[in-house]
């Protein structure tokens, strides 16, 4: 990693006797797409509005191009933060919204129009500039604040839920323009979001946070396809999790439904107890044995949901858990209906084994 | 359902309405009086607004309680703000009891305030007259802006402020350009009303008065002792029309600029 734009070191805040940031270390990079994911209250905003200067830091510093801004008050950090209400002025037009941060930078009129002008034609707001926020639609008021929070120029562009609020077809266009966006700009950008699917879409790298720490950190691929915990399996996406015991050769586990062989013990002992996780589209569904390559285990098809594209089964096992087995619908990919005897199988290198 | 209004709405709507305005009716009615004795109608004449501008003493009441309710008006509503505006700040200490020290004098009886502010006076050795009931109407109305601005700010969105102060304006800049702005008409109205107790207040002005110093409501209860003149209802019904006059001018401006709202919207709707 080149030399990190935001550091935080060991960075610890609590509220009353909650703790809300956990002696947190993470490094942002320039020119990066960090998402911050996690449930609600696991410090995720928290992280963000120290960063902003809102809070300030129990414990630990937070460098921004290696300098501790500890002693810059909010309104001289060169960073800048999207509200997730937006947090438009009621009483000031769309211009002068945006225009609101270079007036306090006492920029010259022709800078100043310049400057808005350009962000209205960027964000597609063009012939609204007089416009009172109350008199936009949703998404609308969104591109506004994003155009306000971005006029400035900010080393770091923060958004906290920068989507919630927008209606789910609006927020799914709105994912992919904000990724394009921020690659045109080059500005790095941190959003705060507890929607896994909107991390995995614009983020270049996603940080896990739960109870005030970072779980996991990684690029979206990394971090569904190989999560380091049961925790992160679940929370990023579905996951079927299988409990079992490593034999001694590391490459085949004991389970309660027969035995599975491994690609990789992801350095767990012998006997250890550890997890299998598999994703549902890593599972492929047939009315025969497969061939022993591959693992397989035998069910019924308990319930089919079809959701157009693909269809999500769950196949009840012989010992009564389920098993979630998600298949494409396209070509001739055989469809099952519930009540069906199925065999689901994978290969040794779909599963991720976890310790935790 | 039935159309109309049954006998026994009507009913209620009127006695309502005469309870209320009755009283008021009756005294502007008999300001027209042309009659010297107030219960005997004696047709109509204007003589006793004439004579008004004749009473010097009516005349110059009038004007203490007018310059005594701008300055106290003014000094409570820049108190009361600032008041509400530290009450909501969540690491001031004893935000609780102070806010229930606000509301404190808000069910105080009067006659209690205006006796302490008194005994205070003398203590002090303060000379009563127009500064001490300019002071004593202060702290009466401070709390009632106090109790309007604190409940407007609470639907201010905090992160308007954070906005501005994450877009570089200094925290007291912030206070001038977003915060005011937005709680503009709940300072207005607070200083409205703050105007309006103090133009009207008689117990607390008859405690904290002193020579020299007689507000309107004073000299009214003070005449109205000896019998009520004519005059008195034609002052009466000249603060009731000044009143009247100021709600239907400010409700008109509130209508005004919802209007020209609407159609600055249809306008701007029209061009996209």
């Amino acid at each position: 990693m080149r030399r990190p734009l935001v550091r935080f070191e060991g960075v610890s805040k609590r509220f009353g006797g909650v703790t809300a940031v956990d002696r947190l270390t993470l490094d942002i990079a320039p020119n990066e797409f960090f998402a911050l994911l996690g449930p609600s209250g696991c410090g995720k905003t928290t992280l963000l509005r120290m960063l902003a200067g809102f809070e300030t830091p129990d414990e630990g510093r937070i460098l921004l191009d290696g300098e501790d801004i500890a002693a810059t008050p909010p309104h001289q950090r060169p960073v800048n933060m999207m509200f997730q209400s937006y947090a438009l002025f009621p009483h000031l037009s769309v211009e002068s919204n945006i225009a609101f941060g270079l007036r306090q930078e006492k920029q010259s009129k022709d800078e100043i129009a310049t400057r808005v002008a350009a962000m209205l034609v960027l964000l597609h707001l063009e012939g609204l500039g007089r416009r009172k926020p109350d008199q936009l639609s949703g998404g609308q008021r969104q591109r506004v604040a994003l155009a306000r929070s971005l006029v400035k120029r900010p080393r770091v562009l923060l958004l906290d839920e920068p989507l919630a609020a927008l209606d789910k077809k609006l927020r799914g266009q709105t994912q992919f323009e904000l990724a394009e966006l921020q690659r045109k700009l080059g500005t790095s950008f941190v959003i705060v979001t507890h929607d896994q699917d909107e991390a995995m879409i614009m983020a270049s790298r996603i940080g896990v946070m739960n109870h005030g720490k970072l779980i996991q950190i990684g690029a979206p691929a990394d971090v569904y396809e190989r999560p380091e915990s049961r925790w992160v399996a679940g929370f990023i996406g579905d996951v079927n999790l299988i409990e079992g015991g490593l034999e001694k050769s590391r490459k085949i586990i004991d389970t309660a439904h027969g035995q599975f062989r491994i690609d990789n013990a992801a350095g767990a002992m012998a006997g250890e107890r550890v997890w299998l996780a598999l994703r549902p589209e890593r599972l492929s569904l047939a009315t025969k044995r497969p061939s022993a390559r591959n693992n397989s285990i035998v069910g019924t098809v308990h319930d089919v949901a079809f959701l157009g594209d693909t269809s999500i089964y769950h196949v009840r096992l012989a010992s009564g858990s389920r098993l979630i087995v998600s298949a494409s619908n396209g070509g001739q990919a055989a469809r099952f209906s519930a009540g069906d005897k199925v065999w689901a199988s994978w290969t040794p290198d779909a599963a991720v084994v976890l310790r935790r | 359902m039935k159309r109309g209004l049954s006998t026994f709405n009507v009913v209620a709507v009127a006695l309502g309405l005469a309870f209320l305005y009755l009283p008021i009716t009756i005294l502007m009615l008999y300001s027209f009086n042309a009659s010297h004795l107030v219960t005997v109608w004696g047709g109509w004449s204007l003589q006793w607004y004439g004579e008004l501008l004749h009473d010097q003493a009516l005349l110059e009441a009038a004007w203490v309680s007018l310059r005594i309710g701008l300055i106290s008006a003014t000094a409570a509503t820049i108190l009361g703000t600032l008041g509400a505006l530290a009450l909501r700040n969540k690491r001031f200490r004893g935000r609780l009891l102070f806010s229930g020290m606000v509301y404190a004098p808000l069910v105080m009886p009067e006659v209690i305030t205006g006796l302490s502010l008194l005994l205070l006076f003398v203590a002090v050795g303060i000379d009563r007259g127009f500064w001490t009931i300019a002071l004593a109407h202060t702290t009466l109305t401070m709390c009632f802006v106090t109790v309007i601005v604190q409940s407007r700010l609470l639907t201010v969105d905090r992160s308007l402020e954070e906005a501005a102060v994450d877009l570089g304006c200094p925290p007291w800049k912030t206070l001038l350009t977003v915060t005011l702005p937005l709680i503009a008409p709940a300072i207005v109205a607070g200083w409205m009303l703050a105007f309006s107790l103090s133009l009207d207040d008689l117990v607390i002005a008859s405690f904290t008065t002193g020579p020299g110093a007689t507000t309107l409501p004073l000299r009214i209860y003070s005449e109205a002792r000896l019998g009520v003149k004519p005059e008195i209802n034609a002052i009466c019904t000249i603060v009731v029309a000044v009143v009247a006059l100021a709600t239907v001018a400010a409700s008109l401006a509130a209508k005004r600029t919802s209007l020209e709202d609407e159609h600055e919207r249809d306008a701007l709707a029209a061009q996209v």
